[in-house]
């Protein structure tokens, strides 16, 4: 079959690294990514897997950064090339089933005993599994030479990872779960953490940095479980302010607007150019050196910066996180929430919140998997461009 | 005897006229045919013993005993004086205010009182630097009162010195400073540039409570000041008059000192700015356009420091001492007889060249905001009678109008520009959503009782100062301003003044009459 490819080329990560920040479409050009004829994936071993039909995938911000070359090198031992990526996937098994895959490949799809029954894919407090077992390493679809990935005509997905798509959901719909599903996790994981800390608060503070797909996604999913939340969003695009509004945003603030209009929800002084106070937390949807600089100026002594954005190598004085005794904490991906008492799969609410806050609308444009260089050049200036999520369109392909 | 003010009929041999432009200034030609430039009077000349005349009018003051007589030995006595928003630019050392103090203290010597304070009567403006106070006052004073803690800045935001003297009949509260209602006399030291100036304002406003100037200075008011320049028809003046009544009835003896100065304002080499265009000699007219290059080139913060450096060669023209209200009308008789210009019948459009100065950013930016109060407060209220432009007319005015702010001395103005703006123009809206929230911000507060900043509620303050001429302009167009700090405050970017008619010529059609204010200088237009 045709796919898209990333093979490991340490010089073309180079040269995409640095032509990245001029020209998103030579990046795409140079690095090693290429469409090409692969041979079919061979059908892992074991039981429960399916051959799924790509329907759309979409361009995430951790496909962008593997491509032009900013990942960490951290990935190394977890990925194995070459491999086809895509991991934001609608699509339809052989036996006609229309689902949303979760991407991570869990305990269930290497064989190996899950942490508890009915975990999901994700949950658990040891990764030994996402590099051992019958598959190739590969944290997840996407990135795991064994399964294959979504920008492709098809791939392998374990049952474990299979989520039905509601018949009256619309593709586009379903292809904001995956993503959502991680603005979700971020979120409760920042509302956890405030609630551990500063439950008595009315209405606690949270800033969003960052306005794509995943940054809008946690202004929704904040709005949906803290309801008298006060959200700052840090959108800059007309297209962002008017979607972050939309979604819940009480305060629209960028740049060198962020830390005032922080101060002034807070009530904060300002000790020098830091606030006294500020927000109970901030998740970083954006995840470089200045967002996550920014997130830690912003945020109250005491409280939490969630990392929601892949955030690679970035060089920061850790002085005031020091100081202010922030969490810095992690969230990746998605796995089992303990919402009012009960456990429940991030998944699950992703795919509530989707149909809540009608995710279709932001998918901004589709491309066939042949114009991929178009796709990608687009979904790295999607900001600029007026365009939230960029996704490829394999309807009518098969 | 200098040349009075006068209106200018532009036809095409008219050269053309001198604008403003923030720190920069520009010529621009005006229609022929249906333009006019009104022209402020000549300065008039200065007293030549100012010594003999405050000596004069302190021991012959209007409807008071002399100050001499009133000042006796173990008495509470407290001076309060203008602050550094007065005047503009400032002026030449020594100060009228340094010289009428250093009379008043001579004389309290002299009777023995040696309980005396002295207090910057700033109301919500910044706190005065060192050098102002210096500047002001003199050295002599700042250094026998300020190490002694007896010469400091009024404070509005502490409720351990601040009082409640009683209510006027229509429920204002007259919250003042505690030391000077406490006081046996109280002596104010004004300096009255504009006409707006003085009176019971000096003390109800300038040693007041946010609590008490909230019960004036709000879109109510100020959209109901026909104008800031005519007391009698100022909404603004009549609750001051009030609570001067309160004041007069429940307070302190107090002893009004009124100075009124010239309209001197610039030095050489900027003194062809004062001039009538007409009148340059080669030397103004070479001296201009090295101004101008030399300026157009200058980072904007060199400009500034260059005009706020200027000191004006003001000259004292008048002095009137003892009750209040009895000092204020001669003054404003001095003032009118240096600023009336009669004008014959509105115009369509008004023009108005912005300068580099307000009385909210002495030694600071002119920040959009300033800019607003500036245009739509000060400039558009030089009138008398009727405004200078026909309601649903159209005010030009020409600035760069650029997102600076000074964070030291006006903070909440960066807040102001950012959120409430952001929001609405609405000063009715503004002051029910946000004035109160910017009012008690803890860090505003802690910014203008410890630092330099304005009071929290300063923006707002300043944008309800142009309440009544926005609310009466058909449209407000800025030639040369940001287009996003232009717009953000509802008005009309401009790109040149021709641009600004053309768009002007919506509202007011294709053949509008024009008129220029012309400043530098004060006048207030009479208008018949």
């Amino acid at each position: 079959m045709k796919a898209l490819q990333v093979h490991h080329s340490v010089r073309r990560f180079g040269m995409a690294r640095l032509l990245s920040v001029t020209s998103p479409s030579t990046s795409v050009r140079v690095a090693p990514v290429e469409y090409r004829s692969i041979d079919d994936p061979p059908r892992p071993s074991g039981e429960g897997w399916n051959k799924v039909t790509t329907r759309m995938c979409g361009i995430c911000g951790s496909d962008l950064a593997l491509i032009d070359g900013h990942a960490s090198t951290y990935f190394e031992d977890f990925v194995s090339f070459p491999f086809v990526p895509g991991h934001e996937i609608v699509g339809e098994t052989d036996s006609g089933r229309r689902v949303v895959i979760e991407p991570v490949l869990g305990h269930a799809a290497r064989g190996a005993k899950p942490p508890w029954e009915g975990a999901a894919p994700a949950d658990g407090d040891d990764y030994a599994h996402l590099a051992t077992g019958p598959l190739e390493p590969g944290i997840q679809t996407g990135f795991c030479c064994s399964t294959g990935g979504g920008w492709a005509p098809w791939f392998w997905a374990h049952e474990s990872q299979l989520h039905d798509v509601p018949a009256d959901m619309s593709d586009e719909t379903a292809l904001l779960i995956e993503p959502l599903a991680g603005s979700v996790h971020a979120a409760l994981i920042a509302n956890h953490h405030e609630n551990r800390h500063l439950g008595d608060t009315e209405s606690p503070i949270f800033v969003v940095l960052g306005a794509g797909t995943m940054g809008l996604g946690a202004i929704a999913a904040l709005r949906a479980a803290v309801p008298n939340a006060r959200i700052v969003s840090s959108a800059r695009y007309p297209q962002q302010m008017r979607l972050a509004r939309g979604f819940g945003a009480d305060v629209l603030a960028s740049g060198d607007e962020l830390p005032r209009a922080v101060r002034r929800l807070s009530g904060s002084h300002r000790i020098g150019s830091h606030l006294s106070s500020g927000s109970h937390a901030t998740i970083d949807a954006i995840g470089d050196a200045s967002s996550v600089r920014q997130a830690i100026e912003v945020t109250r002594p005491r409280g939490a910066v969630v990392l929601l954005g892949l955030p690679g190598d970035v060089r920061l004085d850790l002085t005031g996180l020091w100081h202010r005794e922030i969490a810095l904490l992690g969230s990746y991906t998605y796995g089992t929430e303990h919402v009012d008492g009960k456990d429940v799969r991030t998944f699950d609410l992703a795919m509530q919140l989707a149909r809540h806050i009608g995710a279709e609308r932001l998918v901004s444009a589709t491309y066939p998997l042949e114009d991929h260089v178009q796709a990608l050049a687009h979904a790295a200036s999607a900001g600029r461009r007026g365009a939230i999520k960029i996704a490829f369109d394999m309807r009518g392909t098969h | 005897m200098p040349r009075p003010g006068f209106v200018l009929d532009v036809d095409r041999s008219t050269p053309p006229m001198l604008f403003w432009h923030g720190e920069k200034f520009s010529l621009e030609r005006l229609p022929s045919d249906r333009s006019r430039v009104i022209y402020p009077a000549e300065p008039f000349p200065g007293i030549s013993d100012v010594g003999g005349a405050i000596r004069h009018a302190l021991d012959n003051p209007i409807d008071m005993e002399p100050l001499r007589a009133l000042l006796v030995p173990n008495m509470k006595l407290t001076i309060c004086f203008d602050d550094a928003s007065l005047s503009l630019p400032k002026m030449r050392r020594p100060d009228s205010r340094q010289r009428v103090i250093e009379a008043v203290l001579n004389l309290a010597a002299e009777a023995g009182v040696d309980d005396v304070h002295i207090i910057a009567a700033l109301g919500l403006h910044r706190r005065m630097h060192e050098y102002e106070l210096r500047h002001v006052l003199g050295s002599r004073i700042y250094d026998a009162f300020a190490p002694a803690g007896t010469l400091y800045q009024h404070d509005a935001e502490d409720p351990e010195n601040l009082t409640v003297l009683g209510t006027t009949d229509h429920g204002e509260v007259l919250e003042i400073n505690r030391r000077v209602a406490e006081s046996d006399l109280v002596v104010y030291a004004n300096v009255n540039q504009v006409a707006m100036d003085g009176g019971w304002k000096s003390l109800v406003t300038g040693v007041a409570s946010y609590r008490c100037l909230s019960h004036h200075h709000n879109p109510e008011s100020l959209r109901n000041t026909r104008s800031l320049m005519d007391r009698h028809h100022s909404a603004l003046h009549h609750s001051i008059w009030r609570l001067g009544k309160v004041l007069r009835d429940h307070g302190p003896k107090i002893f009004q000192i009124e100075t009124t100065i010239n309209t001197d304002a610039f030095p050489s080499p900027f003194d062809f700015l004062s001039k009538r265009e007409w009148e340059w000699t080669a030397r103004d007219r070479a001296t201009f356009l090295a101004t101008s290059k030399t300026l157009n080139r200058l980072p904007r913060r060199a400009a500034r420091k260059i005009f706020h450096g200027i000191e004006a060669p003001y000259a004292m023209t008048g002095i009137h001492a003892g009750f209040t209200e009895s000092v204020h009308e001669r003054t404003l008789d001095d003032v009118y007889r240096q600023h009336l210009v009669e004008v014959e019948g509105q115009t369509d459009i008004l023009t108005l060249g912005v300068p580099f100065i307000s009385p909210y950013n002495p030694e600071s930016i002119m920040n959009p905001i300033l800019v607003m109060c500036m245009g739509l407060g000060y400039m558009f209220n030089m009138y008398r009678n009727k405004p200078l432009v026909r309601e649903g007319g159209v005010v030009i005015m020409t600035h760069p109008t650029y997102r600076d702010f000074h964070p030291v001395h006006h903070p909440s103005y960066i807040d102001f520009f950012d959120e409430v703006l952001a929001d609405t123009t609405d000063p009715v809206v503004m002051s029910e959503k946000w004035e109160k929230r910017y009012a008690e911000d803890e860090w505003y507060r802690h910014l203008y009782r410890t630092g330099n900043a304005y009071h929290g509620v300063h923006p707002f303050y300043a944008w309800y100062w142009g309440a009544h001429g926005q609310q009466w302009a058909g449209r407000v167009i800025i030639v040369g301003g940001d287009p996003v700090a232009v717009r953000r405050m509802g008005f009309t970017p401009a790109s040149t003044l021709d641009d600004a008619f053309e768009l002007a010529s919506d509202v007011v059609g294709r053949s509008p009459t024009i008129t220029h204010l012309h400043v530098p200088s004060v006048l207030v237009a009479d208008v018949k």
